[in-house]
């Protein structure tokens, strides 16, 4: 406890867990306001209901995922070329 | 001479060259005075406005003001005010100086009217872009011979497409060219280099990092912007563009998830950004042209600001590894806050810049019913919020405590950093200041229920996808690593095959050798020898002999 004291305001995790506890709010929120504001789309499936919601997720997460496997193969030491650091 | 030194881009040149026989105190105030006056000559001066001068024979534009080069230079003035502002603090006279000479010659290089004058400023981008480099120390001597080499490299291909290009129109305008007119293509790649194409980008990724903490944010405006600018202007409509703009969008931000070195996260994001630009360009209608014309003016602002503010925190954390950093908030909050809004202005976040601009772009892909291009640019919109809007400040403001605690970044970096992010918020809040500037009339309104709902969807998907992905510990950690990318061809692979081939050509040469001693000299040895009577006197022996000295003291110079 005394350690969470000490460190910054905004690492403490009881503070962390009320951001992101609103960060889950907001999401459903801004999905449910689908419901209410009439999206004007060019492309026809973009204006499907929570389109840009499990787009944006989805992306993310497949994003990280394949950058996670690309450092398996690309990852090498820091001091791979044998340069000074700059 | 005054058609072509009449020109805002000579007037930041001229300052350049005499900044450093100058004590302190006058180089700050010509830092700051010399981009001002730059920024109201240009206001004032008319559209179009076209300068022309003869010379060797040929009638030259050193100068062309129309509403395409005039938004590009107003900027290239702009970024240079607020990276003097940003490097104020800075002894050195070598980074100020090259970097306003740098500065000057690409503003001129975007008023270039003709193929010639274009070429001399695109080098001196490049020779001044790498003393900006060389002025962060020795150990960069190996980063600014790659940079030298490639960015040379795009000059001499700009320099024999123009010569086969005037050779064979009699033309030596700079204007729209288009991939089919004679050395169009030769153009076309220097051009793509400078603007990072996929393949051609490493430089950028490798160069960038490497500079001082001023010194990344000089070199993130210009040089690729200016190529921007080329395509733009040369290549609008080519539709090629267009593929080569949407992979540059995606590939990139891989790279920028796992890697450690923020700056070096950022130079991958900026790659990310020019994809925009170029689908913009090879769309090539009036709404995606004034869609990459916004962007590069927006992007320039907000990605000077992330720049900054990691360059605040490299000076004064004394790293810039996401591996090392972390909680610095307290320590830097106003850098924070700012890093905070250039992350929001790139994530295209409404109300900040990045959104009014951005939007142009999409719309226009959308417009053409370009469903795959659209959903590659969606990906990477969502992509640039996850690596640059929220690791960048995340990992070096938040994330835990490293236990660093600093200074905040001094007064003059927090002034220029400040104006930036009111410029950024300025133009989101009224996207009618950026779109008053745009080349051609804008009939478009960023600023719709509809328009605002998806993009906060996107957004808050993204966050949420990063959230989740770090609290069940999937996300992958900073690791202090080097990743290979495409400059693994020419630093390993291409010179371990060189030395290969040299290695196995010495043996086939020695062998060769050995075969001709053999069959030529050894029978003539035997013809000499078996003749009779004295063949050689000392005197011709003395000089055999001396001359085979003299051989091997030149081979030992030689070699």
């Amino acid at each position: 406890m005394n350690r969470d004291a000490n460190s910054p305001f905004l690492l403490r995790p009881p503070v962390v867990n009320r951001i992101v506890y609103s960060l889950y709010a907001v999401c459903a929120l801004s999905v449910l306001l689908d419901f209410a504001i009439h999206r004007h789309e060019q492309l026809g499936f973009a204006g499907s209901f929570g389109f840009y919601a499990w787009f944006g997720f989805v992306a993310c997460v497949g994003l990280v995922l394949a950058a996670k496997g690309l450092r398996r193969i690309l990852k090498r030491p820091e001091d791979y070329y044998g340069e000074d650091e700059p | 001479m005054t058609a072509w030194l009449a020109n805002p881009g000579w007037l930041l040149i001229a300052a350049g060259l005499l900044l450093p026989a100058l004590p302190l105190r006058l180089r700050q105030g010509l830092l700051l005075a010399a981009p001002l006056a730059a920024i109201a000559w240009l206001w004032q001066m008319p559209q179009p406005t076209i300068v022309e001068a003869e010379f060797l024979g040929y009638m030259l534009t050193p100068l062309r003001l129309d509403s395409l080069s005039f938004v590009f230079a107003l900027i290239f003035a702009i970024a240079t005010f607020l990276c003097g502002l940003f490097m104020l603090q800075v002894r050195s006279r070598l980074e100020p100086a090259a970097a306003l000479v740098y500065a000057g010659a690409a503003l001129a290089a975007a008023l270039a009217g003709d193929l010639i004058t274009l070429f001399v400023y695109w080098e001196v981008t490049a020779i001044a872009s790498a003393l900006v480099i060389l002025a962060n120390g020795r150990q960069t001597y190996p980063v600014v011979l790659r940079y030298l080499l490639i960015q040379v490299t795009s000059g001499l291909l700009l320099m024999a497409g123009a010569i086969i290009y005037i050779r064979s129109t009699g033309g030596v305008d700079f204007g729209r060219l288009g991939l089919n007119v004679p050395g169009g293509w030769l153009m076309f790649l220097a051009f793509g280099i400078k603007a990072a194409f996929p393949l051609l980008h490493n430089w950028l990724q490798d160069a960038y990092p490497a500079a001082s903490p001023t010194g990344t944010v000089v070199l993130s405006a210009f040089t690729t912007k200016l190529a921007i600018y080329a395509l733009a202007r040369a290549y609008p409509g080519t539709e090629i563009l267009i593929p080569i703009g949407a992979v540059m969008t995606a590939f990139p931000i891989f790279y920028a998830v796992i890697e450690n070195d923020l700056r070096r996260v950022l130079a991958y994001s900026l790659n990310n950004q020019l994809g925009f630009m170029v689908v913009g360009v090879g769309i090539g209608t009036e709404l995606s042209l004034n869609g990459t014309a916004a962007h590069a003016f927006t992007h320039i602002l907000y990605k000077a600001l992330l720049f900054m503010s990691m360059g605040a925190v490299l000076m004064r954390a004394g790293t810039i590894k996401g591996s090392e950093l972390g909680g610095l908030y307290k320590s830097m909050p106003f850098t924070t806050v700012f890093c905070i809004i250039g992350a929001a202005s790139i994530s295209a976040f409404p109300l900040f810049s990045g959104f009014v601009s951005k939007s142009l772009i999409l719309s226009a892909t959308a417009y053409q019913g370009a469903w795959i291009v659209w959903l590659v640019l969606l990906f990477a919109s969502a992509g640039v919020f996850h690596h640059s809007g929220i690791k960048i400040p995340f990992f070096a403001f938040f994330a835990h405590d490293s236990g660093i605690r600093c200074k905040e970044a001094p007064l003059n970096m927090l002034i220029a950093m400040g104006l930036t992010a009111a410029a950024c918020i300025g133009i989101g809040c009224a996207p009618g200041l950026l779109y008053g500037i745009l080349p051609y009339e804008v009939n478009y309104q960023p600023y719709t229920g509809g328009h605002v709902l998806s993009q906060m969807q996107l957004l808050l998907f993204s966050a949420l996808a990063f959230t989740v992905l770090m609290r069940t510990g999937i996300y992958p950690p900073e690791l202090r690593s080097t990743n290979l990318d495409f400059d693994w061809a020419y630093r390993r692979f291409a010179p371990a095959l060189l030395a290969g081939g040299n290695r196995a050509l010495a043996r086939l040469q020695l062998q060769q050798g050995i075969e001709r001693v053999q069959r030529k000299l050894l029978p003539r040895l035997g013809d000499l020898l078996a003749r009779p009577g004295p063949v050689w006197g000392t005197g011709a022996m003395t000089s055999a002999v001396i001359l085979m000295l003299a051989f091997y003291l030149l081979l030992f110079y030689a070699s």
